[in-house]
C-alpha cells in the first residue's frame, strides 16, 4: 500500500511533489535542529560563569530576511501544488473507462455502465487507459483509496464525487476504505486488478454471461433461495436477484472474499458462508446456521460461476 | 487559620488589614482565588490525562501485532474517539486554563482575574462536564463515531448508544466553560494590567494567551451550534445533516466542525508557544529575540487559523478551486510559524544557556514542533494530502504538534512555574530523566507512524493484516507508548514526592524576568502588596540587574531603549487595605444545575427544567452576594 511505488499517473505526480517536500523539509530540519544543538553546546553556561551575555533584543534585517525566505518557499510550493491540482482535476477524456463506485458498510460495489457489469470488492482497470470514477454512498461516508494509483476521495451520501487517473502498470494493487465508517471499517478493503485491454474484454465477457441452465437448476441455486441468500445477493441469469449485498455473478473468478479480507480458497469460502463473523467481525451478513453439507453445496455452486 | 506573613521587599505590615488564606475542603469548594482554581484545573486535567493515556496504551497494545483480537472494533472505536476528546478537551485545554489562571494575573500585576466568581464557575462546569462525558462508559457505550463525529455515522441510525448524546451535551457544556473563561481573561488582560504594562511590555505568555482567548470566544460558538443541530437530528428527527432528506447535508457538519476544529489546533498550541517564549530567554539569560516579531506572528497565526479549516477536507470533493485556495491559505501559516521558530532559535545565539529541565522541555518543543510543522506543509500540498490523509502519517503529524508541541511546552511550563505554584521546584535530577524518557518514548511512538502511514496504513483501524510491511513500525510505536508510560509514572512520583514536602524554596529560583517572580512564595492571597509600576518588558529582571544598563522596550525593535536608564523601583509602599472577593458556593451550584440540565436532555426532559430552575436561582443568589 506504499505511496512510494506509484503505478498510476496521479500517484506518480504526487510522489514527485512529495519528494520535493521531503528534500526541502530535510534541509530545513537539519538546519534548524543543527542550529539549536550547536547553540546548546556552544553557549552552554559553564560552571562558575555568572556573567550576563550580550543583551541582543532582535534584528529587523534578520526578521525581514527570515520572513521573506519562508514566503518565497511558500509561493513556490503553492505554484507547484496548484499546478498539480489542476492537472489531476481535468475532465476525463471520452475514451475513459467509466466505473461507478458505491460504498457500503462494509464492502464496495463497482458498476461498469458501458458494459452492463456489476461486481463487488474487486475492481478491474485497463493499463494505460484513463479511468473516470464516480463515487456514491447510500449509508455513511467512506473513502476510496488505491495508494499506488491515486490519492483518495471520500464517498459521501447525497452527492456524487468523481475523479480520474490512468493506471500505468499491469498488476494487482491493494486499496482500502479510508474514511472511518463504523465497526468493520478496518476490514473494508479493495482489490484492484490492472489488466490489458484484451484481458479486460475477457473479464467483461465472463461478467456478462448468464448462469448456465444447469447452474440455474442446481441444488446450490435452490439452497441459496431456500436459505434466503437471495434476499441480499444477486447472480446474473438466476432468480437470485437481491439488491442489498455484494453481487455474486462470476464469483468463481474472484480472488478474495469479504471485501479483500481473505483469499478465495475453498476452505475460506466455506468458513465464510457458514459464519462470516468469524472472518470479518461486525459484518452485516448473518450466519444462517447451514450444515457442512449445505455449505459445501453452496460453495461448490459459487465456485462454478466462472 | 494560618496568617500570611509574606510581604514585599521586607516592608512591614499590619497583618489584620490584609486578606488571609482559608484552608479545608469547604475553602476549596467555594474558592474564587485564581491560584487555587489553577491548581484545581491542573490536577483535574492530570487525572484525565491518566484516562486518555490509558486509552492510548490499550489501543497501542491492540495494534502491537497484526490480526490481534485483544479488543473488537466496537471497543476500539470508542477508545480512539474518547482518547481524542479527552486529550483535547479534558487535558490540554484545562492545563492551559490552569496556566492562564495562575500566571496571567501574576504576570500583569493584578490581584485576581476580572470576574473571580465567573472563573470558579468555569472550573466547576469543566469538572462536571468532563465527568458527565465519562459517565457514558457505564451507560451502554461511549461515543464511537470519532472525535470529528461525521454524520451520518454519528446519527442515531448508525451510532445507536447514547454515547454520542453524552458527547454532544457534555462537550456543549464544556464549551460554555471555555467561552466564559475566554471572556474573563480577555477582560482581565485588557483592563487589569499594572501601570506601565503596555502591550509592547506584556509578557509573551500573556500575549499568546490573549490571542487564544479570542480564538476560544470565536471558535466555540459555531461548534456549539453544530452540536445542537446534530443533537436535534439524533433526538427529535430533524434532518440538518441527513443526506437522504432534501435540505440536509453531511458536509455542512464538516464545515461547521472544522471551522472550530482548526482554530482549536491553535487554541492548543499558542499557550505552549507563549510558555516557551517565557522559558527560553530566562535560561538563555537574554531577552527574547524579536519580541515584536514573535507577538505579531502569534497574532497572525490566530487570524489565519480561522481561514484554513477546509484543509481537513481536501479529500471530500470540494473541487480544485476550493482546494487550491485553502492550500494557499494553509501554506501562509508556515510564514509566521517559521518566524517564531527562528526567533526562538536566535534567542539561544551567544546566550549563556543553563540547561535546566524546563529549558530542556522548551527546546524539545522547538525541535519536535519543527518536525510537526514541516509535515504540516506536506498536508497543505493537496495531492500529497490526498495520499496521506486518514493514514498514520497524519497521526504522526498532529502528535508531533500536540505532543511534541503542546505537551512538551506544557511540561516546560509546569517545571518552570511549579516553584511559584507549589513553593519548591520539582527535582532537577529526576526531571532530566523524565525529559529523556519522554523524548525517547514520544519519538519511538510517533516517529515510526510516518513510515507506516506512508506505507498506506489507514487510521482508525482496530486491526491490520500481517503482509503489508506495517508490523515492525507498529511494534516500535507500541514499545514507545510503554516508554512514555514509564515517563508518566516517573512524573507522577515526582509530583507526589514534591507535594509531600513542606519545604519553601527560593521565590525567584530561575532569575526570572517577569513580575510573578518578584512576589513571595507561597504567593499571598492578594498577590501584590503594592501594585507594580512597569517600565520594560522584563520588569523584574531589569530591576535586579541595574548593571545591564541596556533596558529594552520592544517597540523600538533593535535594542535601543526608551526606558529610563535609572530604573525606578518596581514597587511603591504596600497598600494599607486590600479588598479581595469573598468566597462563594453559588458557582458550584450553578454548574450543578447545568449538569442536571444536561442529564435531563439525555434522559428525561422535566429534569432539564429542574436544572434550569437551579441555574436561575443560583444566578439570582449570586447577583445578591456582596462583592
Amino acid at each position: 500500500m506504499t505511496i512510494m511505488e506509484p503505478a498510476g499517473d496521479n500517484a506518480r505526480q504526487t510522489l514527485d511533489l512529495f519528494i520535493i517536500l521531503l528534500i526541502g523539509s530535510g534541509i530545513i530540519l537539519v538546519g534548524v535542529e543543527g542550529w539549536i544543538i550547536y547553540a546548546l553546546i556552544a553557549y552552554r553556561r559553564r560552571a562558575g560563569n555568572d556573567g550576563i551575555p550580550p543583551q541582543t533584543h532582535g534584528n529587523n534585517t534578520l526578521e525581514a530576511v527570515w520572513t521573506a525566505i519562508p514566503a518565497a518557499i511558500v509561493i513556490a510550493l503553492a505554484v507547484l501544488t496548484i499546478r498539480t491540482i489542476m492537472v489531476q482535476a481535468a475532465e476525463p477524456g471520452p475514451d475513459a473507462l467509466r466505473v461507478n463506485v458505491h460504498g457500503n458498510q462494509w464492502w464496495w460495489e463497482f458498476e461498469y455502465p458501458e458494459y452492463g457489469v456489476t461486481t463487488a470488492n474487486e475492481i478491474y482497470l485497463v493499463v494505460d487507459r484513463e479511468v473516470a470514477l464516480t463515487l456514491q454512498s447510500d449509508d455513511v461516508i467512506h473513502g476510496f483509496w488505491i495508494p499506488k494509483l491515486s490519492g483518495k476521495m471520500d464517498v459521501v451520501p447525497g452527492r456524487v464525487n468523481g475523479f480520474k487517473f490512468t493506471p500505468e502498470a499491469v498488476g494487482a494493487y491493494e486499496g482500502q476504505c479510508t474514511e472511518f465508517c463504523g465497526w468493520a471499517h478496518a476490514d473494508m478493503r479493495i482489490k484492484t486488478h490492472v489488466v490489458t485491454q484484451e484481458q479486460f474484454d475477457d473479464w467483461v465477457e465472463i461478467q456478462t454471461r448468464d448462469a448456465t441452465a444447469e447452474q440455474q437448476e442446481s441444488e446450490g441455486a435452490r439452497l441459496m433461495v431456500s436459505k434466503t441468500c437471495n434476499a441480499c445477493h444477486a447472480i446474473r441469469g438466476t432468480i437470485i436477484q437481491g439488491q442489498e449485498g455484494p453481487e455474486l455473478t462470476a464469483f468463481g473468478i474472484r480472488t478474495v472474499i469479504g471485501s479483500n479480507i481473505v483469499a478465495n480458497t475453498p476452505e475460506n469460502l466455506r468458513a465464510w458462508i457458514q459464519n462470516p463473523e468469524q472472518i470479518k467481525p461486525g459484518v452485516l451478513m448473518p450466519a444462517l446456521g447451514l450444515t457442512d453439507a449445505e455449505t459445501d453445496t453452496i460453495a461448490t455452486f459459487l465456485e462454478g460461476l466462472r | 487559620m494560618a496568617v500570611l506573613t509574606g510581604t514585599h521587599a521586607g516592608a512591614a505590615h499590619a497583618d489584620h488589614a490584609l486578606p488571609t488564606e482559608e484552608y479545608g475542603l469547604w475553602a476549596w469548594i467555594t474558592t474564587v482565588d485564581h491560584k487555587r482554581i489553577a491548581k484545581l484545573y491542573l490536577f483535574t486535567a492530570l487525572f484525565f490525562s491518566l484516562v486518555g493515556g490509558g486509552l492510548a496504551l490499550a489501543m497501542r497494545t491492540q495494534l502491537a501485532v497484526p490480526d490481534n483480537d485483544l479488543m473488537d472494533g466496537g471497543t476500539f472505536n470508542q477508545f480512539f474517539t474518547m482518547h481524542g476528546l479527552i486529550m483535547i478537551f479534558l487535558v490540554i485545554m484545562p492545563i492551559n486554563a490552569a496556566f492562564f489562571n495562575f500566571v496571567i494575573p501574576l504576570q500583569i500585576g493584578a490581584r485576581d482575574v476580572a470576574f473571580p466568581r465567573l472563573n470558579a464557575l468555569s472550573y466547576w462546569i469543566f469538572l462536571f462536564g468532563g465527568l458527565m462525558f465519562n459517565v457514558s462508559w457505564f451507560t451502554g457505550g461511549a461515543a464511537d463515531a470519532g472525535w470529528f463525529a461525521y454524520p451520518p455515522l454519528s446519527d442515531d441510525q448508525y451510532s445507536a448508544s447514547n454515547g454520542m448524546n453524552y458527547y454532544l451535551v457534555g462537550l456543549g457544556i464544556l464549551g460554555t466553560s471555555s467561552i466564559m473563561a475566554g471572556v474573563n481573561f480577555i477582560v482581565t488582560i485588557l483592563n487589569m494590567r499594572a501601570p506601565g504594562m503596555t502591550f509592547t511590555r506584556l509578557p509573551i505568555f500573556t500575549w499568546m494567551s490573549l490571542v487564544t482567548q479570542f480564538l476560544l470566544v470565536f471558535a466555540l460558538p459555531p461548534l456549539t451550534v453544530a452540536f445542537i443541530l446534530l443533537l436535534f437530528d439524533r433526538t427529535v428527527g430533524t434532518t440538518f445533516f441527513q443526506a437522504t432528506e432534501p435540505g440536509g447535508d453531511p458536509i455542512l457538519w464538516q464545515h461547521m466542525f472544522w471551522f472550530f476544529g482548526h482554530p482549536e489546533v491553535y487554541i492548543l498550541i499558542l499557550p505552549a508557544m507563549g510558555m516557551i517564549s517565557d522559558v527560553i530567554p530566562v535560561f538563555a539569560r537574554k531577552p527574547i529575540f524579536g519580541y515584536t516579531a514573535i507577538v505579531f506572528s502569534g497574532i497572525s497565526i490566530g487570524f489565519l487559523g480561522f481561514t484554513v479549516w477546509a484543509h481537513h477536507m481536501f479529500a471530500v470533493g470540494m473541487g480544485p478551486i476550493a482546494n487550491s485556495v485553502f492550500a494557499a491559505l494553509t501554506m501562509l501559516i508556515a510564514i509566521p510559524t517559521g518566524v517564531k521558530v527562528l526567533n526562538w532559535s536566535a534567542t539561544l545565539w551567544k546566550a549563556s544557556i543553563q540547561i535546566t529541565t524546563p529549558m530542556l522541555f522548551a527546546v524539545g518543543f522547538v525541535a519536535m514542533f519543527t518536525i510537526g510543522g514541516l509535515s504540516g506543509m506536506m498536508h497543505a500540498t493537496v495531492p500529497v494530502d490526498q495520499q496521506h490523509t486518514d493514514t498514520y502519517f497524519i497521526v504522526a503529524h498532529f502528535h508531533y504538534v500536540l505532543f511534541g508541541g503542546s505537551v512538551m511546552g506544557i511540561l516546560a511550563g509546569i517545571y518552570y512555574w511549579w516553584p511559584k505554584m507549589f513553593s519548591r521546584p520539582l527535582s532537577e535530577r529526576l526531571g532530566k530523566w523524565h525529559f529523556w524518557l519522554t523524548m525517547i518514548g514520544f519519538n519511538l511512538t510517533f516517529g515510526p507512524m510516518h513510515i507506516s502511514g506512508n506505507d498506506g496504513m489507514p487510521r482508525r483501524v482496530y486491526t491490520y493484516p500481517a503482509d503489508f510491511g506495517w508490523d515492525l513500525w507498529n511494534m516500535l510505536s507500541t514499545i514507545g507508548a510503554y516508554v512514555t508510560l514509564l515517563s508518566a509514572i516517573l512524573f507522577a512520583y515526582m509530583i507526589f514526592k514534591n507535594l509531600m514536602s513542606k519545604e519553601v524554596g527560593d521565590p525567584d529560583p530561575w532569575d526570572g524576568h517577569t513580575l510573578e517572580w518578584s512576589i513571595p512564595t507561597p504567593v499571598p492571597v492578594y498577590n501584590f502588596a503594592a501594585l507594580p509600576r512597569v517600565f520594560s518588558n522584563r520588569p523584574f529582571w531589569d530591576s535586579k540587574h541595574p548593571e545591564a544598563t541596556e533596558i529594552h522596550d520592544a517597540g523600538t525593535g533593535n535594542g535601543h531603549s526608551t526606558a529610563p536608564l535609572e530604573m525606578p523601583p518596581l514597587y511603591g509602599p504596600p497598600d494599607e487595605h486590600i479588598h479581595m472577593p469573598p468566597p462563594s458556593y453559588w458557582p458550584i451550584i450553578l454548574a450543578g444545575g447545568l449538569t442536571l440540565f444536561g442529564f435531563g436532555i439525555i434522559y428525561f426532559l422535566p429534569l432539564a427544567a429542574v436544572g434550569v430552575l437551579v441555574m436561575i436561582g443560583s444566578i439570582f443568589a449570586w447577583a445578591k452576594e456582596p462583592v
